[in-house]
């Protein structure tokens, strides 16, 4: 990818979102280590240059079945009041292959600012005469902002689960050859 | 609406029983309050059991599903939740994607005989219910020095209380009704 296309040129048209190519994950530090979880069943677009996405609260995966169900539950995300997760962005910014994002998130009912920073890999052909973008993102969020308030008191003082969760974002798009 | 009342002590000249009693009486006559009575029944949790459910875990188990909302009253014992009503909600929790309390709304309401109406019990309870799944009402009810609190017919003497309480009901209500108009 030549650095002297704009950002607009690169991300100019219509794009179709590569589900198979793309994730969606969370990290956040309880107690002692970093616990991480992924939302499975995610949308993305990308059209003239402005990226919106969505993910389905109740496709979110943890290694524990008992705790998926608490994070479905009001203590956490709330799926059934609010069973999506969306984004859209208002501003993106490519220099080669570093990228900013701000745009604005919605989860829990709340819609707040957020500003991620990654990479953008192409426009570049495969081998099949396609042409594929992508993206990757990350971004850190206070989970308290957004209603997501859950925690429980160490016996030794302080709280087990942070506030600080960090997103992680893999996004793929192709057009047609 | 239905509400499930469900006393946290098995005594029979209960407090907490009594309360559940009176707030059953400050409810407006479109709403159905059941008390349950089997918690006597209950047996101990043992989660090799919970694929066969014992019936009397299931009658509770289908009380709370045919419920649209939940009343606790609560007593305290040593500071913290009577194993009752501890080891009732342990069955509702299992399989925990399945539990009727998932999404159900519920207030906690607690009754004690010494100075602080039952606080930690309450808060205990309501932060089970919490990791359970339940739409929980953040609002406490406590009823100190409960054996001062009843006139003869059951109903509350302080009407300070018993103005807290219709509060505690009216949240309860407003979160089943909000939750109703959710589904459609």
């Amino acid at each position: 990818m030549s650095t002297t296309a704009t950002t607009q040129d690169r991300l100019a048209g219509n794009w179709n979102f590569a589900a198979a190519h793309s994730s969606a994950d969370f990290a956040v530090k309880y107690v002692v280590s970093t616990f991480r979880g992924s939302i499975e069943d995610l949308t993305a677009t990308l059209e003239n240059g402005v990226l919106s996405g969505s993910a389905k609260v109740a496709s979110i995966k943890v290694k524990d079945d008992n705790l998926t169900g608490h994070l479905m539950a009001p203590d956490f995300f709330d799926a059934e009041q609010h069973p999506e997760i969306s984004f859209h962005s208002t501003a993106i910014e490519s220099d080669g292959d570093e990228v900013t994002v701000d745009g604005e998130l919605t989860l829990k009912g709340v819609t707040k600012p957020i500003h991620a920073t990654g990479t953008l890999e192409g426009p570049a052909q495969d081998f099949m005469g396609n042409t594929r973008l992508g993206f990757t993102l990350e971004t850190t969020i206070d989970r308290t902002d957004y209603g997501v308030s859950w925690n429980a008191e160490l016996p030794t003082g302080g709280k087990a689960l942070q506030d600080e969760v960090t997103l992680h974002v893999e996004l793929e798009f192709h057009q047609a050859a | 609406m239905r509400i499930l009342a469900i006393s946290g002590s098995l005594r029979r000249d209960s407090h907490n029983t009594t309360l559940l009693r009176a707030a059953a009486e400050l409810l407006p006559s479109d709403t159905e309050v059941v008390i349950y009575e089997g918690l006597a029944a209950i047996p101990n949790f043992n989660e090799d059991d919970v694929p066969t459910r014992p019936a009397a875990v299931q009658d509770l188990w289908d009380a709370v599903q045919e419920a649209d909302g939940v009343l606790i009253s609560t007593p305290e014992y040593n500071s913290s939740i009577p194993g009752v009503l501890k080891n009732a909600l342990d069955w509702l929790s299992r399989p925990l994607e399945d539990s009727p309390l998932r999404n159900k709304p519920a207030v906690v309401i607690g009754a004690s005989t010494g100075m602080f109406g039952a606080v930690w019990a309450q808060a205990e309870t309501r932060k089970v219910l919490g990791a359970i799944g339940a739409r929980v009402v953040d609002r406490e009810l406590p009823v100190p020095t409960a054996h001062e609190q009843f006139h003869e017919s059951g109903k509350l003497l302080e009407t300070e209380i018993e103005a807290e309480l219709v509060i505690s009901l009216d949240a309860l209500r407003d979160a089943i009704e909000a939750r109703a108009a959710r589904a459609g």
